[in-house]
């Protein structure tokens, strides 16, 4: 019975459903909540408590938003251009949330004997797979900037589509160079070609590898990640105080939500590709034996950080919730000690902090900056990035090919 | 799998193909275009060309039919007017277009007369590692001439834009 | 079909059906209320002027066609990139022949103000 039992599980279709079940779930979900987390930190930024309402510290902010944003009355304008102005939104959505299907969260793995990846599947031109995605994205906007059928939707669909082509050319250049070491466009591979140490202790990632580190173009690679996805300092297509609300002007209700999911998800590919290429991927910062108890240490800070704050509460429910919260993070670090559990959570955990802070520096960077000019935008984009992207790539092939 | 895979989307192209033809507003041609462009590189990896068809998704769907949904939007090119057109004109349309893909499968017919059958799988030839290969080294020429026509294509963007410009 | 595409094409109808169905959910519990004036395009609260479907700069057109030549030259260094290590400088000779030309006409496009904004 336990036999047959894992067998089916252990079946590649079977086993696909359940790895797609788990990446669209927790993908779902990190959008949701990223939404509360961009909320609370810009505001703790800005000396505010952001959403403190809904459950303990707004932690159910993110449903109250979705049966908001459901139940809302749904406008469609008597003069948009009816089946393109419901397509819009679809298709933003659609190319967004494909992309996370290559993309690999952690090494093999081994659970009851089944053998498996944790990834839902990896191609052999997975970058390029991201890129071909990224760059339909720009028909969402266009779309929805042209067909609401109003000023502003149309001049910030045109802006900010010019914006994302300007700036997918820097950024194709910039992963083009990390290539040039891992010698592969399979994310796995990529990732895989970043193990290990130099000198003992020197992370190989891409952004440190000899002969060629790659920090430069993680910047670049930053940067554009930033203008594609319509952040600031670069959200000229929605810029408030000229556009209103740039080419979703015209959306309300669930069809205004999935651009906001869109962005968000667009957001979160940007992160997982810039730890897969110049992070390394779910590999530690520090060797073996030490990298193994980080996850713990740094749970179980966090879990008594939490509890003592619970002692001393600073608004009414802090005595209740904090000590929680801190129970749950001492738990989940003694978890990272189950030998059992090693081989999956620790290299969830490298993955998962190299997104978070990428994320965080997202959210930090927005409360931070102000907005760009457009013609400085598009100045930077064309006089800048794409000199600089050229002139690294070729720079990077000059390194490899003079030391290895 | 792959059969049915090939008959699906070959269906598509095809449907799209027409719709390009048969849409009034040149938005909805542009994008039955796209539509067209993404079935094929299914197809293309349907082959087994895998690097093609990521080329496909990048180069025609999404840039170039960006340009071309670009200048629609820029243009502001309306609906086309349907010309009148009489069932005399149909009559006689309708046996010129089988009469002109009668000519054209006649003609592949008889220019690749032992066309061997295409096999699901048979190609394995097609990841960005034999591409790059087959590229730098045997086709080295094409690839530098093709730097002289991206040039050439620099050029004659600018002169065409700043002669719109001033 | 080459290995590992199922399971992306299996997720992308699943990413497609996602905002069909959450569009349609909404469709279904919202509240619909709507009369002529808030059906009208949002302005700055005066009657529209004029139609949006105007004529707008032809910047945005020399910044598509460009994007258009250069990413076909950006999708030509992916192969090459792949096969790097095995072509060694033979391969930095070829790339710089190939790049030469194109920044060539980069700066030339440069210096004629296409890539200016204003």
């Amino acid at each position: 019975m336990n036999v047959d039992l894992i067998s089916i599980l252990g079946n590649f279709y079977v086993l696909t459903l359940i790895k797609l079940g788990l990446v669209a779930g927790v993908l779902l979900t990190a959008l949701a909540y990223l939404q509360w987390i961009e909320r609370k930190v810009i505001a703790h930024i800005q000396l505010r408590v952001g959403p403190t309402r809904v459950g303990p510290h707004g932690l159910l902010q993110p449903l109250a938003d979705t049966i908001k944003l459901l139940t809302k009355e749904d406008l469609m304008p008597s003069h948009v251009n009816k089946f393109f102005y419901v397509l819009a939104p679809m298709v933003a959505v659609f190319f967004a949330l494909s992309a996370i299907a290559v993309i690999p969260f952690g090494p093999k793995i081994n659970v009851f004997g089944i053998e498996t990846y944790m990834q839902l599947s990896d191609l052999n031109i997975g970058i390029l797979f991201l890129l071909a995605l990224s760059g339909m994205g720009v028909y969402g906007i266009a779309l929805a900037g042209w067909s609401s059928n109003n000023k502003y939707s149309l001049i910030g669909g045109l802006r900010s589509s010019a914006q994302m082509i300007s700036y997918e050319l820097p950024m194709a250049l910039a992963i083009a160079s990390p290539l040039l070491l891992a010698g592969s466009l399979s994310l796995r591979e990529i990732a895989e070609s970043q193990a290990g140490f130099m000198l003992g202790f020197i992370p190989r990632w891409s952004i440190f590898q000899m002969p060629a580190p790659q920090l430069m173009a993680f910047v670049l690679f930053m940067i554009a990640g930033f203008a594609e996805t319509n952040r600031i300092p670069f959200d000229l297509p929605e810029a408030e105080n000229e556009l209103v609300a740039g080419f979703h002007t015209e959306y309300s209700s669930m069809k205004f939500a999935s651009f906001f999911m869109a962005e968000y998800a667009n957001m979160v590919t940007i992160c997982c590709l810039a730890t897969l290429l110049f992070l390394g991927g779910w590999y530690p910062i520090v060797p073996s034996p030490v990298a193994d108890y980080i996850p713990t240490l740094v749970h179980l800070a966090g879990g008594g950080m939490l509890i003592f704050h619970g002692l001393q509460p600073a608004r009414k429910w802090d005595k209740y919730t904090m000590p929680v919260f801190g129970v749950a993070f001492l738990a989940v670090g003694l978890l990272f000690l189950v030998p059992f559990l090693q081989p999956i959570l620790l290299p969830l955990f490298w993955f998962i902090s190299k997104v978070g802070i990428l994320l965080f520096l997202f959210i930090w960077v927005r409360a931070t900056l102000p907005r760009f000019r457009y013609d400085q935008l598009m100045h930077f984009a064309w006089a800048f990035m794409f000199p600089v992207s050229v002139v690294h790539l070729f720079v990077t092939a000059f390194l490899v090919a003079l030391l290895k | 799998m792959d059969a049915i895979l090939f008959f699906l989307f070959a269906a598509i192209a095809v449907v799209s193909a027409i719709n390009v033809v048969v849409q009034r507003h040149p938005i909805s041609s542009a994008l039955s275009l796209v539509g067209v462009m993404g079935s094929l590189a299914v197809l293309y990896l349907l082959l087994g060309a895998e690097f093609i068809a990521a080329a496909q998704m990048i180069v025609y769907a999404g840039a170039i039919m960006v340009l071309f949904v670009f200048v629609i939007m820029l243009l502001n090119a309306g609906a086309e007017k349907s010309p009148r057109k009489g069932w005399i004109l149909t009559a006689v349309a309708m046996p010129l277009l089988v009469l002109f893909l009668g000519m054209v499968s006649y003609i592949i017919q008889r220019g690749f007369p032992n066309a061997p059958l295409v096999v699901f799988g048979q190609f394995t030839g097609g990841s960005p590692k034999d591409v790059g290969m087959a590229l730098f080294t045997r086709y080295l020429l094409p690839f530098e001439i093709t730097s002289v026509l991206i040039l050439i294509a620099i050029i004659g963007a600018v002169v065409l834009a700043r002669k719109e410009m001033e | 079909m080459p290995e590992g595409y199922l399971p992306i094409f299996v997720f992308m109808v699943v990413a497609l059906l996602f905002p069909v169905v959450a569009i349609v959910a909404a469709k279904l519990v919202r509240p619909s209320s709507p009369f002529a004036t808030k059906l009208e395009a949002y302005e700055c609260g005066i009657k529209a002027a004029s139609s949006s479907r105007g004529r707008y700069t032809v910047r945005f057109y020399i910044v598509a066609i460009l994007f258009v030549i250069f990413d076909v030259e950006t999708i030509f260094l992916y192969p090459w990139a792949v096969r790097y290590q095995s072509l060694g400088w033979f391969g930095v000779a070829e790339v710089t022949v190939f790049l030469v030309i194109l920044v060539v006409g980069y700066v030339w496009a440069y210096k004629k103000g296409a890539l200016q904004w204003v």
